[in-house]
């Protein structure tokens, strides 16, 4: 055999062995997910078969049609708990958006004392774990009579997002160079003008994904919105999906319903943001 | 003093930091102090005798904190470990597709998404002994006739934890670190061929000093959160069955929420909120320090 020959062989090998890692590697990332849409349209009988029945025999909308047919005929309150997660994720975005962008144009564009160690001071305040929170949170809501309402867990939310919106949009500014604020400034616009007028503009893409991502934490968040909440006023999907488990048993079927609806906004979201996260992110990994 | 007008980041500062003082640093304050008193929740009047350091002392002398406490740092440095070795690994794989990147990069997202609570459930219900997928496809396959317990034996339920915690994890990695290997300059890898490096060294001495701070961009957002572990745990087993995977997480929510005991879980809390502050100490620094020295070199 000659040398040519190996060389192709060897890249065939090679190219194969890449297409099958990768093949493997999807199909671990997405069979969880796919594994809980399927169950939720598959009768709870055949969830439950001993021995398993592998090709789906009958599929169904009847999940869906239970969870929203109201509590007591196997459904939840899903329309209230899915609008209190609306309501506080969305409120408690728009507010940490607000902070942050003040917050990170401060980093990015001016100098000040002791800079890094008040950025990373920031972060810490993030890095607390929700149960440990939630401690002196429950105490501190349950004398202001705050418990169970959306004021109590939009405030938590915003300070939970602020660290991390602040470090998103710092990013974001300081790829906008700093002459174009400074051009518009020198013809005329105050410094307030030159920042909605230039910066925030070329900001406003990766302004959006802090938002996102922001509001998927929220979306999301379990540990302090489980103590926090105590009803349908202001309990929110995540807690809701609780809903579902009992003593001794749980309601897969219901729950991988549940679970569907919770993971749709997100699955969009995510989608729309996810070429500005990772830019946002890594800016400053490789300028310093 | 007069027409003093306070710095301008300052002034933009402000709200962050009076929200953050508001909700986090107030509280913790709170928690700090009732931490020094045997308060209950049941027993409002207890917050106001102090007790010095006891429920300090009681828990550092307690071996199930301990074991609490072991068991999420073992799992912590396993699962941040391997999450950083698989990511690095989906990055390279998915780099070097010459095709539909795209598709794979928003695949690759996936279970980004997810919420932790979810996934605790997805894992329970996939590692349910009975019902889960892994027993069925076990015993479809016929490597196993009997029911593994998966979730209820202690350290086959760590396992399973772990699975969880890490595929729900990866990604943050593998797309950070694949930002970096798109971000970097091809020439340096070029030259090093020419040169006569393997592939390895090549990888070693060029690829890897470059995406360094890429994975502690990672390594930092991921122990920002770390934990998110909490929601897995607190689904998949909530610590049980008896107490085999407790994790400090866990110990603390039984302690404060189940036994009422406000004031020892606050001590325990601030145990767990020093390890998570830690852990993102350590990595902020690293990350400072390959952002200087990529900075010297590039």
């Amino acid at each position: 055999m000659n040398e040519n020959a190996k060389a192709r062989i060897n890249g065939i090998l090679l190219s194969t062995a890449h297409k099958i890692g990768l093949f493997l590697a999807m199909t671990v990332i997405c069979l969880p997910g796919l594994w809980i849409v399927l169950a939720s349209f598959r009768p709870t009988v055949e969830i439950m078969a001993k021995p398993p029945v592998w090709i789906p025999q009958d599929l169904s909308f009847d999940a869906y049609i239970a969870m929203f047919s109201g509590v007591g005929q196997g459904g939840i309150p899903i329309i209230e708990y899915f609008r209190n997660s609306l309501i506080i994720s969305v409120t408690s975005t728009a507010i940490a958006l607000a902070i942050g962008m003040a917050g990170g144009y401060a980093f990015a564009r001016f100098r000040f004392k002791a800079k890094s160690s008040i950025f990373l001071g920031l972060m810490l305040t993030r890095t607390v774990p929700g149960i440990a929170l939630s401690l002196p949170l429950f105490f501190v809501y349950s004398k202001l009579g705050i418990i169970d309402t959306h004021f109590g867990l939009i405030t938590a939310y915003v300070a939970l997002n602020v660290p991390f919106t602040i470090w998103l949009i710092d990013g974001f500014f300081r790829q906008v160079p700093k002459d174009l604020a400074e051009a518009a400034q020198i013809d005329g616009c105050t410094r307030w003008q030159a920042f909605w007028q230039v910066e925030f503009p070329l900001a406003g893409p990766g302004i959006a994904s802090a938002g996102i991502f922001a509001f998927l934490t929220s979306w999301n968040e379990f540990a302090l919105a489980s103590q926090l909440t105590r009803s349908v006023n202001s309990k929110t999907l995540p807690v809701g999906l609780l809903d579902y488990t009992s003593e001794f048993t749980i309601d897969w079927r219901g729950m991988c319903a549940l679970a569907v609806i919770m993971i749709i906004p997100a699955l969009v979201l995510t989608f729309i943001v996810q070429k500005h996260l990772v830019s946002g992110l890594t800016s400053g990994a490789v300028k310093g | 003093m007069k027409g003093w007008r306070p710095p301008a980041p300052f002034l933009l500062l402000l709200p962050a930091i009076l929200v953050l003082a508001a909700v986090v640093i107030i509280p913790l304050i709170l928690s700090l102090y009732s931490s020094f008193t045997p308060f209950r929740l049941t027993q409002p009047a207890s917050l106001f005798t102090l007790i010095g350091f006891r429920n300090y002392v009681r828990i550092l002398t307690d071996i199930e904190f301990w074991t609490a406490f072991g068991r999420t740092v073992l799992l912590l440095t396993v699962a941040l470990n391997v999450e950083m070795l698989l990511g690095l690994g989906l990055a390279m794989l998915v780099e070097k597709a010459t095709r539909g990147q795209r598709l794979l990069r928003t695949i690759m997202m996936f279970p980004m998404m997810f919420s932790p609570i979810l996934v605790g459930f997805q894992f329970k219900f996939i590692f349910n002994d009975n019902i889960g997928l892994v027993n069925n496809a076990l015993q479809s396959l016929g490597l196993t006739d009997q029911a593994i317990p998966w979730l209820i034996d202690g350290s086959l339920a760590f396992f399973a934890i772990l699975v969880a915690e890490i595929w729900s994890s990866t990604s943050v990695f593998a797309i950070l670190i694949l930002a970096g290997l798109l971000a970097m300059p091809k020439e340096p890898i070029e030259a090093a061929r020419v040169d006569g490096c393997t592939p390895w060294q090549t990888f070693r001495y060029v690829t890897w000093p470059f995406i360094m701070p890429f994975a502690y961009i990672a390594m930092t957002i991921r122990s920002l959160d770390v934990a998110r572990a909490y929601d897995i745990v607190k689904i998949m087993t909530d610590g049980g069955p008896a107490k085999r995977t407790e994790l400090l997480w866990t110990l603390v929510s039984r302690t404060a929420y189940a036994d009422a005991r406000m004031g020892l879980a606050n001590a325990m809390a601030y145990v767990a909120i020093l390890l998570s502050i830690l852990f993102t100490v350590y990595f902020y620094r690293k990350l400072a320090a390959a952002r200087t020295q990529i900075a010297a070199e590039w």
